[in-house]
C-alpha cells in the first residue's frame, strides 16, 4: 500500500472533460507543425503521446499551456476558452504544470526553494504550508535528505524527480510531461518512471510524451499516435500498441520496440 | 651611486614633501575613486534598464499583439539601441567635453559632471554585459518559471536576475577597475583627479619622472589589488550554488 503522492481533494468530478482541443493548428513561418488536431482529455485520464521525431508532440504539449501560441483552433481548459484574448495565462499555467526533458531546475536555489518559490510567490500557499508540503513530497520520493542541496549536486534522475515534485507542489489539475526520461542515463529512467506511476495511481491527470512503451502499456488509459502534425491513430494502450491499424503506427512501433 | 641616491631623495622631497604636495595626489586619488565608483553605479542603473528593455523586446516582440504597448516598447528599444551606438561610436573625452561645455555649461561642479559623463558612458558598455548575461541564461529557465504560473516580471526577478547577477558581478567589478583608468582623462575638463594632480606637480617642479611614475604606480597598485579581490569574489560566487571548483 503506497501512501498517496498527491492530495486528491481537488474540485471536479473524475471523468468530466478537463481539456478540449478543437482543430488546433500551429505553424512556425511556413512550417506547418500541427494541422487540425482535436482531442479531449478527461479528469484523471492518463494520455500518452507517441510519434516520431518532429511529429509535433512537444509543440502540442506546449500549446496546451500556451508556451506556444496556437495559430488556429481552440483550446478549452475547465470550460474556459484559453485561446481567447485577455485570458490570464499565468493563473491557468499554475493549474497545468509542466515537466521538461531537461529538468530546468533553478540552479541558484536550493531544492526547498525550487519547490516552494512559485506557490509562495503566487500566494497559493503560506510559507509554512508550502514548506510542510515540500517536505512531505520529498519524503515520498525519497529525496528528503537533499532538501538543502543545490540542483547541481544531484544526479539527473534525482533532478527530474525534484522537477516532478516542483510541479506537484502547485497542486495542479493536470501535469504535462515532455519526454521526462529522454535526457537520463538508462539506469536512472526507472526511478523517474516509478514516481510517475505513483502519481498516476493517485489519480493525477497526466499528458505524457514518451518513447517508453512499457510505461505507456502500464499506465496509459489512452494512447495517441501522432505523425506529421496530425493524430494518425488513438485508442486504449492495447488497441494502439498491440493491434495498430495504420501502417505508419506499425512502422513506428517496429522501430521503437526493436 | 651615492650621489644618484641623493638625487633621488632630493627629487622625492621636492615633488611630494615640499609644500605638502602629496596632498595633491591624495586628493586626486580621492576624486578618481569617487568618480569611478559613482559612475559605475550610475552606469549599472542605466544598463539594467537598457538591457531589460532590449531583452524584453527581443523576447516578446513576436508574440505581442500590435497596439500601444508594443509600439511604446519598440520605441524604447530603438532609443536604447541609439544610445549604445552613439556612446560606443564616439570618444569618451568628447562625451566628457560635451557634458562640461554644453550640457552642464552653467555648472562648475567638475566632479559631478565627470560622474554623470562617465556614468552615461559606462552604462552603454555595462548594458551589453548585462544583456549578454540575460541571453546566456538557458531559455528553459524562463519557460520553467512561466510554466509554474509566474508572470514575466516575476520570473525575471526571482529566476533570471539572480543568476544574471551572479554571472556578471565579476564583469561589473572589472568595469569599475577599467573606469579607474579611463577617468584619467577627467583633467581635460579641469577635474583634479589623480592624473591631473601628477601633471600639476610636474608643472610646478619641472620634473616629470617622479610625479608621473608615482601616479602610474598608484594606478597599478589599485588595479592589482582590485583584480585580486575580483578573483576572490568569483571563487566565492562559484561555491555559493554547489559548484566546487
Ligand atoms: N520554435 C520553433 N521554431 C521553428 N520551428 C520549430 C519550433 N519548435 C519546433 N519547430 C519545428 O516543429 C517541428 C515539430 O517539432 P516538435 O518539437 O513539436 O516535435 P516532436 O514531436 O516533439 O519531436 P521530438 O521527438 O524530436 O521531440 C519540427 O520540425 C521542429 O523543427
Ligand atoms: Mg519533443
Amino acid at each position: 500500500m503506497t501512501a498517496g503522492l498527491h492530495n486528491t481533494n481537488r474540485s471536479g468530478e473524475p471523468g468530466e472533460v478537463l481539456i478540449r482541443v478543437e482543430h488546433l493548428k500551429k505553424h512556425f513561418g511556413s512550417l506547418e507543425v500541427l494541422r487540425d488536431v482535436s482531442q479531449e482529455i478527461r479528469r484523471g485520464q492518463k494520455v500518452v503521446l507517441l510519434g516520431p521525431s518532429g511529429s509535433g508532440k512537444t509543440t502540442f504539449l506546449r500549446c496546451l499551456n500556451l508556451l506556444e501560441e496556437p495559430t488556429g483552433g481552440k483550446i478549452y481548459f475547465e470550460g474556459q476558452d484559453i485561446t481567447a484574448p485577455h485570458v490570464n495565462i499565468d493563473a491557468l499555467r499554475s493549474k497545468m504544470c509542466m515537466v521538461f526533458q531537461q529538468f530546468n531546475l533553478f540552479p541558484h536555489l536550493t531544492i526547498r526553494k525550487n519547490i516552494t518559490l512559485a506557490p509562495v510567490k503566487l500566494k497559493l500557499q503560506s510559507r509554512e504550508e508550502a514548506e510542510a508540503n515540500c517536505e512531505k513530497l520529498l519524503k515520498r520520493v525519497g529525496l528528503y535528505d537533499k532538501i538543502d542541496a543545490y540542483p547541481r549536486q544531484l544526479s539527473g534522475g534525482q533532478q527530474q524527480r525534484i522537477a516532478i515534485v516542483r510541479a506537484m507542489a502547485m497542486n495542479p489539475d493536470v501535469m504535462l510531461f515532455d519526454e521526462p526520461t529522454s535526457a537520463l542515463d538508462p539506469e536512472m529512467v526507472g526511478e523517474v518512471l516509478s514516481v510517475m506511476e505513483q502519481l498516476a495511481l493517485d489519480g493525477m491527470t497526466m499528458v505524457v510524451v514518451t518513447h517508453e512503451i512499457g510505461f505507456a502499456r502500464e499506465v496509459a488509459d489512452h494512447v495517441v499516435f501522432m505523425d506529421g502534425g496530425v493524430i494518425v491513430e488513438q485508442g486504449t494502450a492495447a488497441e494502439v500498441l498491440d493491434r495498430p491499424q495504420m501502417q505508419r503506427t506499425q512502422d513506428f512501433l517496429r522501430k521503437v520496440l526493436k | 651611486m651615492a650621489s644618484w641616491l641623493n638625487d633621488l631623495s632630493a627629487q622625492f622631497k621636492l615633488n611630494f614633501i615640499d609644500k605638502d604636495r602629496w596632498r595633491l595626489l591624495l586628493n586626486g586619488l580621492g576624486n578618481t575613486l569617487l568618480i569611478s565608483l559613482f559612475a559605475v553605479l550610475i552606469g549599472i542603473l542605466i544598463a539594467v534598464v537598457v538591457a531589460l528593455v532590449r531583452t524584453t523586446w527581443s523576447n516578446n516582440a513576436s508574440r505581442m499583439r500590435p497596439g500601444f504597448r508594443k509600439g511604446l516598447l519598440h520605441f524604447f528599444d530603438r532609443l536604447c539601441g541609439l544610445y549604445i551606438t552613439v556612446i560606443r561610436g564616439t570618444p569618451t573625452v568628447i562625451q566628457l567635453m560635451i557634458m562640461y561645455y554644453i550640457v552642464f555649461a552653467s555648472s562648475s561642479d567638475g566632479v559631478m559632471i565627470a560622474i554623470v559623463a562617465f556614468g552615461i558612458n559606462s552604462g552603454a558598455y555595462v548594458a551589453e554585459i548585462i544583456r549578454g548575461g540575460i541571453l546566456s541564461i538557458e531559455k528553459g529557465q524562463m519557460e520553467a518559471g512561466r510554466s509554474l504560473g509566474l508572470n514575466y516580471a516575476q520570473t525575471m526577478l526571482y529566476i533570471i536576475a539572480p543568476q544574471v547577477l551572479k554571472n556578471v558581478l565579476p564583469a561589473l567589478a572589472n568595469e569599475f577597475i577599467v573606469l579607474i583608468k579611463e577617468t584619467s582623462i577627467a583633467g581635460y575638463v579641469a577635474v583634479p583627479d589623480l592624473t591631473y594632480a601628477g601633471n600639476r606637480i610636474r608643472g610646478i617642479t619641472y620634473s616629470a619622472f617622479m610625479p608621473l611614475i608615482a601616479v602610474a604606480l598608484i594606478y597599478l597598485v589599485i588595479v592589482l589589488v582590485l583584480t585580486r579581490l575580483v578573483g576572490i569574489l568569483e571563487r566565492r560566487l562559484r561555491q555559493s550554488d554547489g559548484r566546487t571548483s
